[in-house]
């Protein structure tokens, strides 16, 4: 009984951090560096925050080929990346959760080619203790409490188009019975996650990619390919960057067979499966 | 050349003086001066018309009026107890009271929702399937958390700068102690109670971490002003500044009424 209460308390507080760094958002994690040796290169790279444990995992396999290269990375919502850029931030690759942004980085010149290099794929996050009532996405109705992002964000953006979806496909009612239930549109979809996990709601709607995080607190349920829609990631390298050669390292990596196997790993989507994910192609 | 300068070292004094407070100053205005200039006339009234804003304004508004209430009621008879009693423990308990100002406001709204969350410490308590989380009144009570010691150390240094004279003869004419405390200590201390309630109200109104942590995020329920600028600022950089004004705004000119109000009264506030 302690022992569980002091787990969840840890996990709380976990949590709490990384929904405070996801809204707060200016942290960046600068790579160990070599205290005597001045590095050959800098590689600086921005990447929306649910990439954070996957480009952690890139790093250590970037750094083996690399030893000498000191990565900086800025995790923080794609929209507040992209203002950080336009304002003039010194950046060698950008790697958004939203091909939207991306794009009017690219119209603007400010980024060349950008290519998709993960998917994500929404999914309902249920409390423990409800997991035995909400076993798919259609019991959702008979969900006490739901959260789910706000609209402004990417993760808010794709739920209301998912239950647009599930409107045409399971009726208005469903989709009326289910917004009924929703009892807050969290600022991040961490956010959304910590409720779930604490039990406070019954269910909720993240990326997979968040949901494997929390393996242990919450249960997984997809949502039906002909309702879901898949978010894109584009990566791209700055125009303006710093370090172009590195850059394009870091690009290669990712887009690697062992690059996206640690993506997947981490519960994203490999860019090549689209049509294995089945959903809705998706290009807000 | 004898008898150098007997004036310089005044004058130096208040340069050193302006230049130190000025630079201070322009510091904590520049921010405000940014957000003034940054937004244009339209740009303001187009943000006034942002369909957040209403909603957050109205439950800003009442909320923090509730939260208000709820800390000067219950805020004032806690700081009487403390000026006056003599106990340790006392100074215990006013450590704690100081506490939630220094706790980050995020870290506030984790321990509201382990402490009133269902499977808080005071979850086993409510009827099946509800929880104050993500209704108006965790609202209010993050804003309580996070205002209450602002004007319940106010009120405390108030009641302790008392002339003690005044309480004594009360007592010596024949008043009751609670007597006592409504018909002298609390006319004589109110100037510092209201700018302390002041404080407090200002805190509560800018209230953001546990609010979003505690109370959710719902346009018309949970959805204060500051949630929703930052609501907006995800889509929308210049409706965020535009209500980012408006709060600025409404905040200065409440605060202005009130200190006005409380420099009024028999002691000036301090």
């Amino acid at each position: 009984m302690t022992h569980t209460r002091r787990s969840r308390i840890a996990i709380v507080i976990a949590l709490a951090a990384a929904a405070v760094a996801g809204c707060k958002g200016k942290e960046s994690a600068p790579a160990p560096t070599k205290e005597t040796a001045k590095p050959p290169g800098e590689l600086t790279v921005f990447a929306a925050s649910s990439l954070r444990e996957a480009f952690l995992d890139l790093e250590q396999a970037f750094s083996a080929a690399h030893p000498d290269v000191q990565i900086t990375f800025n995790f923080a919502g794609t929209q507040e990346l992209r203002a950080q850029i336009e304002h003039g931030a010194a950046v060698d690759v950008f790697a958004a959760a939203d091909s939207k942004h991306m794009k009017e980085l690219a119209t603007a010149g400010a980024v060349v080619d950008p290519v998709v290099f993960a998917r994500n794929e929404p999914v309902v996050v249920v409390a423990r203790d409800r997991a035995a009532a909400l076993t798919a996405f259609a019991d959702l109705p008979k969900a006490a409490r739901i959260v789910i992002g706000v609209p402004d964000v990417p993760i808010g953006r794709y739920t209301d188009q998912i239950l647009g979806n599930a409107g045409s496909k399971l009726g208005a009612a469903v989709k009326a019975a289910i917004e009924a239930k929703i009892v807050s549109r969290e600022l991040n979809v961490r956010q959304v996650l910590a409720k779930v996990s604490l039990g406070e709601a019954d269910a909720g709607i993240v990326y997979r990619t968040d949901a494997v995080t929390a393996a242990d607190k919450v249960a997984v349920v997809a949502i039906p390919p002909e309702i879901n829609v898949v978010a894109e990631y584009p990566i791209a390298v700055l125009k303006a960057a710093p370090n172009t050669a590195l850059a394009h390292a870091w690009l290669a990596l990712v887009l690697s067979a062992a690059g996206q196997e640690l993506l997947t790993k981490r519960g994203f989507l490999p860019a090549a499966a689209v049509a294995a994910a089945g959903g809705t192609q998706q290009t807000p | 050349m004898t008898r150098p300068r007997p004036r310089w070292p005044r004058a130096a004094w208040s340069i050193a003086l302006v230049a130190t407070g000025g630079a201070l100053l322009v510091f904590l205005v520049l921010p405000l001066l940014g957000l003034v200039s940054a937004t244009r006339g339209d740009d303001f009234v187009a943000g006034l018309r942002h369909p957040l804003v209403w909603p957050a304004l109205r439950l800003s508004l009442f909320t923090t009026t509730v939260s208000l209430a709820a800390v000067v009621a219950l805020g004032t008879p806690l700081a009487w107890l403390l000026a006056r009693g003599r106990s340790r423990a006392l100074r215990v308990v006013e450590t704690l009271v100081h506490l939630p100002v220094v706790i980050p406001p995020a870290v506030a709204g984790v321990a509201m929702l382990l402490a009133f969350g269902r499977r808080g410490l005071l979850g086993a308590l409510y009827p099946d399937g509800w929880s104050v989380v993500f209704t108006t009144a965790a609202v209010i009570l993050a804003e309580v958390f996070v205002s209450a010691p602002f004007y319940v150390l106010a009120a405390v240094s108030a009641f302790r700068r008392l002339d003690e004279r005044y309480l004594v003869v009360a007592r010596t004419l024949g008043a009751s102690p609670a007597r006592v405390f409504a018909r002298v200590a609390l006319p004589l201390a109110a100037p510092a109670l209201v700018s302390g309630a002041a404080m407090s109200w200002a805190r509560s109104l800018g209230e953001f971490g546990a609010t979003l942590m505690f109370a959710g995020n719902l346009t018309g329920r949970t959805q204060t002003l500051p949630l929703a600028i930052y609501t907006a600022f995800e889509s929308d950089m210049r409706a965020a500044q535009a209500l980012s004004l408006v709060l600025v705004v409404v905040a200065f000119g409440l605060l202005l009424v009130v200190r006005a109000g409380a420099a009024r009264g028999p002691e000036a506030a301090r």
